[in-house]
């Protein structure tokens, strides 16, 4: 049991907890996840840690509610109980002084790549931090990214707020400013992260990228996480969560993604009739 | 001495064990077997001899190899608990039981008995062996029925400091005797909850999750802790157990929780298992009620590949979860297959199918990405290789396609190697095991001892509570002995 300390809805839709955990708070490195379960009959959904403060002993994790455990997770009180937090788990991204790194974050891939960014800058980096949404309101952590990057740049789709675009154009034209890219990083969904992965990939800019398939144990235990890079299956889980972009299949990571779509479109409803939305929430 | 009956003991078929009809269980997760009733039980007690030099027990020596074979392997006494048992005084014999195994009622429905103790019975030897199992899942199950289990006095506080990772039999069994020593355990357990392979392994009409469940509320009444959802070596390292958490000893039970996969093309399609995961989805993650929200594949044709416990396991959930027809895939011929007998025999009344001497050699999967079929290749067996079995080779253009909507994958697991990974001083073997002591459990590491399958690579569930009683009695010396030494 993991006390939410606190509990923001941050965008629509989108929810930011601070839960209780010290040991993972001490423990934890940029990049790293936990698996969270909700309740008794939840499934165990794994989240990366956004943040965390080994001092009050909380992490921060920063989820949308699209599916059935999700919006059961999103719908816990603050002051309430997540019944299991376990972690923290996957590999710490590998972090040096590469030079100058873009970290290219979308909708809530940027709840990932903002601590990935703030580690790479304490190494030294120059950090270019590019942030898209759809749209204006799904803009998340402004601030938080801001100071962990030396320039940043922002995108909606609509043209709502900053420039009007995809990420993958504005990290085009940061390419052609000239600058020398050592690494780029790029977190999102994965259209975004393998658009990335094309244009770096043409430009020779070696790219990470944080995958998220399907988990359970998270301890290499049932790998179910497979996916597939360079052409070896990997554990998502224990290898990863973050691999080079330009060796990832990705078919293979969005076809396992969506082996339960027809279960989880159903559960969704059925949590939607039986708990309707709280007029205050 | 009871009277001499009138016929021999070998003469007396042993009591059949009630069960449910096989149509039926293939469709419900309800434990298969009932368990015999008191009056069976004394029944079959009466047939044991009571041999002088118990073979049971001990084993035999096999006339033409010259190895000691069957026989229990913690040694519990068994025709003193089988006497017990035919005198009626139930509890006396599960407390005669629990002086050398801790989990009973676990090793009374999973031990492959004839392989162990029923094969070198001496009433085996004319006729049918004396139900040793039966009889101990008996007295186990009286026990719980009837009041449960009241722990014997425990040691004075020892004022030492134990952490056991994995909850396994191996862990738990140390963490039971070390309590019992006086000393302080705290277990530590990356799951959400405890009973290793027996909780997410071994499926609820096997054995039964509540039986596990009390035998961890029968440690805390120990004074057992446990800490769920706490994975040694990410959130704290061995060496940060003792040197800042002050744990003055560890046990490493971490299991063989490594899924092997066949490494053939099409194994990434949607419908593809590693038995682990399938299992755990239906048994951890209970994703066969419908009041949890873990999903599995409803297949309709499924294909398991392997021929041990894991695989049959894997074939009869399957069923229950309303598959119309369950294959199970073996590169070997029957006499090969590592499963128990007695699961071999289950799964085929319950329907599930067997392909011998087939090996798959491609997955193939619909334009969406699911398996639709299974592309094999027949075997005949060849020369002896190393294990002495015969060496199935493929049989030249012998490829045939099996029509399945999932294939679940049971060719084996290797140990995890999140530990041995993160404690480097820590001597690990050719196949990722742990090295041990196989008398004490100690590793190359002071005060770090280990068993159970992260050891010897998958075994069973009595080996690694055997493990667990050495280790603890080690364990034991080590904290203490220091003390007295000086
Ligand atoms: C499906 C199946 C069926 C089987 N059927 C039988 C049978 O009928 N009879 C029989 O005798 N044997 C059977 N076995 C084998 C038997 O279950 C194992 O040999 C036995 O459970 C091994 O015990 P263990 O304590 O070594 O490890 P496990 O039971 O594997 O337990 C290890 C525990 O450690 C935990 N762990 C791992 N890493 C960490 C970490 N880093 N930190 C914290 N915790 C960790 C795991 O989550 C797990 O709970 C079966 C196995 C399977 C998979
Ligand atoms: S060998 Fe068989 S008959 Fe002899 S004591 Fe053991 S169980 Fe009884
Ligand atoms: S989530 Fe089970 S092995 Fe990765």
């Amino acid at each position: 049991m993991a006390r939410i300390v606190a509990k923001r809805i941050i965008a629509p839709n989108t929810v930011r907890m601070d839960i209780a955990a010290p040991k993972i708070a001490r423990k934890r490195k940029a990049g790293q996840f936990v698996i969270l379960r909700a309740a008794e009959e939840s499934e165990r959904i794994p989240l990366t840690i956004a943040m965390s403060d080994p001092v009050t002993g909380t992490i921060t994790v920063i989820f949308q509610m699209v599916g059935h455990s999700t919006m059961e997770l999103g719908r816990l009180p603050e002051g309430g109980e997540v019944r299991d937090v376990v972690g923290p788990l996957g590999k710490p991204t590998h972090i040096e002084k590469f030079g100058t790194v873009v970290s290219v974050g979308g909708g809530i891939g940027t709840a990932v790549a903002l601590p990935i960014a703030a580690a790479m800058k304490q190494a030294g980096n120059r950090v270019i931090g590019i942030v898209g949404a759809r749209t204006k309101d799904l803009l998340i952590l402004q601030d938080e990214m801001k100071a962990a990057c030396d320039e940043m740049l922002v995108s909606t789709d609509d043209g709502s707020f900053g420039i009007h675009g995809f990420v993958t154009q504005v990290l085009e034209k940061t390419i052609a400013r000239g600058d020398k890219i050592d690494l780029a990083l790029a977190i999102g969904p994965v259209p975004m992260m393998r658009a990335v992965c094309d244009l770096t990939k043409r430009h020779g800019i070696r790219t990470i990228v944080s995958l998220n398939p399907i988990m359970i144990d998270g301890t290499g235990m049932c790998g179910g996480c497979r996916v597939s890079v360079g052409g070896k299956t990997k554990f998502c889980c224990v290898d990863g969560p973050e691999f080079d972009g330009h060796e990832v299949d990705w078919d293979l990571l969005v076809n396992r993604q969506r082996m339960y779509m027809d279960a989880e479109r159903k559960a969704k409803e059925t949590f939607r009739i039986a708990h309707p939305e709280p007029k205050s929430d | 001495m009871a009277e001499t009956p009138a016929k021999k003991p070998w003469e007396i078929p042993r009591q059949k064990m009630p069960e449910q009809d096989p149509k039926e269980r293939a469709r419900n997760f309800r434990e298969v077997p009932y368990g015999y009733s008191p009056e069976q039980a004394v029944a079959e007690a009466k047939r044991c001899m009571q041999c002088k030099n118990p073979p049971c027990v001990g084993g035999r020596k096999n006339k033409k190899t010259g190895e000691r074979e069957g026989g229990c392997p913690v040694e519990i006494d068994i025709p003193a608990f089988v006497s017990l048992i035919a005198k009626g005084e139930f509890i006396a014999a599960a407390r005669k039981i629990r002086e050398k195994n801790c989990l009973p009622a676990v090793c009374g429905r999973v031990c492959p008995q004839e392989e162990q103790c029923e094969k070198t019975c001496t009433v085996g030897a004319r006729g049918e062996p004396i139900a040793i199992g039966r009889l101990e899942r008996f007295a186990a199950d009286y026990e719980r029925a009837n009041g449960g289990v009241s722990p014997p006095p425990k040691a004075p506080p020892t004022g030492k400091k134990v952490a056991v990772i994995g909850s396994g039999p191996a862990g738990l069994t140390v963490a039971g005797d070390l309590a019992m020593l006086g000393h302080e355990v705290m277990v530590f357990e990356a799951l959400h909850c405890g009973g290793g392979v027996l909780v997410y392994g071994i499926p609820e009409f096997r054995l039964p999750k509540e039986i596990v469940r009390r035998e961890i509320e029968y440690l805390e009444s120990l004074g057992v802790k446990f800490e769920y959802d706490a994975v040694i070596g990410k959130r704290e390292t061995i060496d940060e157990l003792m040197k800042e958490e002050g744990f003055d000893a560890v046990f490493v039970g971490t299991g063989a929780g490594a899924p092997s996969f066949l490494g053939i093309p099409g194994e990434n399609l949607n419908g593809v298992y590693s038995a682990n995961e399938y299992l755990t989805r239906s048994n951890l993650m209970k994703a066969y009620d419908q009041l949890y929200d873990t999903p599995i594949a409803r297949a309709q044709k499924a294909a398991v590949v392997g021929g041990g416990n894991v695989a049959m396991d894997a074939a009869r959930t399957a069923l229950r979860l309303g598959a119309e027809e369950v294959t199970i895939v073996y590169r070997r011929s029957r006499a090969e297959m590592p499963a128990r007998k007695e699961e071999i025999h289950h799964a085929e009344e319950e329907g599930v199918r067997f392909m011998l001497l087939t090996n798959p050699i491609r997955i193939l999967g619909d334009e969406k990405g699911w398996v639709k079929g299974m592309e094999c290749l027949r075997m005949e067996l060849g020369e002896p290789d190393e294990s002495g079995r015969r060496r199935p080779v493929p049989v030249k253009g012998s490829e045939f396609v099996i029509d399945v909507d999932a294939v679940i994958v049971a060719i084996g697991n290797t140990p995890n190697p999140l530990i041995p990974q993160t404690t480097p001083d820590l001597e690990v073997g050719r196949h990722g095991t742990i090295i041990a002591d196989p008398e004490t459990g100690a590793t190359s590491k002071k005060g770090v001892y280990a068993g159970g399958d992260i050891v010897t690579g998958a075994a069973t569930v009595i080996l690694a509570m055997g493990a667990g009683r050495k280790a603890a009695r080690a364990m034991h010396k080590y904290l203490t002995g220091g003390m007295r030494n000086r």
